[in-house]
């Protein structure tokens, strides 16, 4: 049978891998190789080595802190939106599988902000932010703490239903028995949610969690159209910084490049982990 | 038994907080649908009025007497004039067309041919079909940044910088998810429906239209939802590849709303975001129990 297969190959994969190799293989490697250049188009390339990586802190001789402040930034956003999306989604998952009436509405509307784009989601909410903080004088890009917890609340917005979705998901994959037999043992609902609920979803909160770790740190739609990096580049996060630089001043698309490689490298290692841990947690069970 | 037993506990608990927890629940989901009905209302109004008056529906308040109130809301709301400006000024029905048709195009080209694709590497195993697959789960922890640039001017210089171009390159830059989706369900698919197919006389090409890609539908489905939310929303992928100029997406034409003037229009702005969601909240309605079921089974395997 696998020889009969293998004549269709060109029917089978070519299409796939034709397009697979001019939407990710030739760029991503080709990406690589040009973040050692000097250039401005594909074609103009010149080699020099390391220096796009150095031009990432070092401009002139002195220290540039642009990508330094906007990787902590980042950092900071993440870790903040990662620990509200995740209990608060928790939360309303725990509230909506305890069959109180309308949950099927509920989990309708908690979810709907997510099948919106993040360009529609922030025009949405830059209106109702400008519109609170014209009361106080200030924009959304007064100060970039305001573009801060502006660009948290309209990511959990938009992911809580998400993560509540997987988690509910979760929760009803528990055994009732389980549950029941704790209950039997005289254990009370907050024992029952520590002692069994809790490290039952173990494999499910380590998915949430760096789901949103990962959208944390790619975050762009939401940064451009909300703040645009404003004030004064200060509420850039990695991925509008790294399209800044490359498109935003002539001659800097190496650094550019570079600083995606570099943007790619912290990724995959987040991920890497996940991996690590949801397959090690797979053997466990 | 143990379903019965759950539902007489949840019935038990449901006469003890049940109403408390639904009305805390009904409070929660009007504040978190109130920004959509915001800009819902905000679309009706005068522009000056919506940042004057972004939450109320009148200039001036009722304690100034009713007939002035009434007045007010007069004076506020202006129809769908909004709503006229909004689409001439984004051309927004061409826009939707655009969107529309590399949405569908695109899900339509990742489905037949990542799914062909997959079953292909399952079933013939050599060091090459190893390779992509490996390639496949690579590219999905690659972030778009990495290959913006290139991509982008590859894309240029082959000549896709076109509606129908970019299918093709949401196809290569969406493969990797659709065929790791594909995989994970042909390894499920026992063989041995494959083989009664061949000995009756299929060739390759017929077993899988006639017998494999019929089982396959419930992934086709989970991977289209998926695709889908993610083509019809994306911003910077098209706004790199394609030409703006000629061609823009919902998502692009409501970013340039903006800079084309520097200064928001905020009276188009907000009929356009209702015009935008709009068509979600159809398909939402419409497709939800897919949409879920495909978010939930595509972030378990994802």
């Amino acid at each position: 049978m696998q020889k009969a297969n293998r004549k269709y190959w060109w029917l089978f994969v070519l299409p796939t891998m034709a397009a697979f190799a001019i939407g990710f293989i030739i760029p991503f490697f080709y990406g690589i190789f040009l973040s050692f250049c000097k250039f401005t188009t594909v074609t103009d390339w010149k080699w020099i080595g390391l220096k796009n990586y150095t031009k990432i802190l070092f401009v002139n001789g002195k220290l540039d802190t642009t990508f330094l402040h906007s990787l902590w930034y980042t950092s900071l956003f993440t870790l903040v939106t990662v620990l509200i999306i995740n209990l608060a989604a928790f939360g309303i998952a725990l509230l909506l599988t305890k069959g109180i009436r309308g949950t099927n509405i509920f989990r309708t509307v908690f979810f709907m902000p997510n099948l919106i784009g993040g360009i529609v989601l922030s025009y949405i909410w830059l209106m109702i932010f400008n519109a609170f903080l014209q009361k106080i004088s200030q924009t959304i890009v007064s100060n970039q703490w305001n573009a801060f917890w502006g660009m948290v609340i309209v990511v959990c917005w938009q992911q809580i239903g998400y993560m509540m979705i997987i988690y509910v998901a979760g929760i009803q994959n528990i055994s009732a028995d389980l549950i029941e037999a704790a209950k039997i043992d005289g254990a009370n609902s907050w024992q029952v949610l520590r002692n069994v609920t809790i490290p039952m979803l173990r494999p499910t909160i380590t998915i949430c969690s760096f789901l949103t770790l990962t959208n944390g740190f790619k975050l762009f739609d939401q940064n451009l159209a909300l703040t645009g990096g404003n004030p004064a580049k200060q509420s850039q996060l990695l991925a509008l910084n790294i399209y800044d630089t490359m498109y935003g001043t002539n001659g800097w698309q190496g650094v550019g490049q570079a600083k995606a490689v570099i943007f790619f490298i912290l990724v995959a290692v987040i991920a890497l982990i996940q991996n690590r841990l949801t397959t090690s947690k797979e053997v466990e069970q | 038994m143990a379903n019965k037993h759950a539902a007489e506990v949840s019935a038990v608990r449901r006469s003890k907080h049940g109403g408390l927890l639904t009305l805390i629940m009904t409070v929660i989901s009007i504040l978190w649908v109130a920004p959509v009905l915001i800009v819902l209302l905000n679309s009706f109004k005068r522009k000056a009025f919506i940042f004057r008056n972004p939450f109320g529906i009148s200039s001036s308040p009722i304690s100034q007497g009713f007939a002035r109130w009434q007045n007010g809301i007069r004076r506020t709301f202006v129809g769908f004039l909004n709503y006229s400006n909004a689409i001439k000024k984004t051309t927004f029905f061409r826009c939707f067309g655009y969107s529309l048709f590399i949405t569908v195009g695109s899900v339509i080209l990742i489905v037949l041919c990542t799914s062909m694709c997959a079953w292909y590497i399952t079933r013939v195993k050599t060091k090459a079909t190893r390779t992509i697959y490996i390639l496949c789960l690579f590219s999905m922890i690659v972030p778009f940044q990495m290959v913006m640039f290139t991509l982008s001017k590859f894309a240029n210089i082959l000549h896709l910088s076109n509606p129908l171009g970019i299918i093709i390159v949401y196809l290569g830059f969406g493969a990797g998810l659709a065929v790791f989706m594909f995989t994970g369900f042909v390894k499920s698919v026992p063989l041995e429906i494959e083989e009664a197919a061949m000995i009756d006389g299929c060739t390759p090409v017929q077993t899988f239209f006639l017998v494999v890609f019929p089982i396959m539908k419930p992934t086709a489905i989970t991977v289209s939802i998926l695709e889908a939310m993610w083509v019809w929303n994306d911003y910077l992928l098209p706004s790199l590849v394609l030409n703006v100029n000629k061609y823009k997406t919902i998502p692009i034409a409501i970013q340039y709303l903006k800079q084309s003037h520097g200064q928001i229009d905020w009276g188009a702005m907000m009929a356009v975001l209702v015009l935008a969601i709009l068509p979600i909240i159809v398909f939402y309605i419409l497709a939800q129990k897919y949409i879920i079921e495909g978010v939930v089974a595509g972030a378990v395997k994802g």
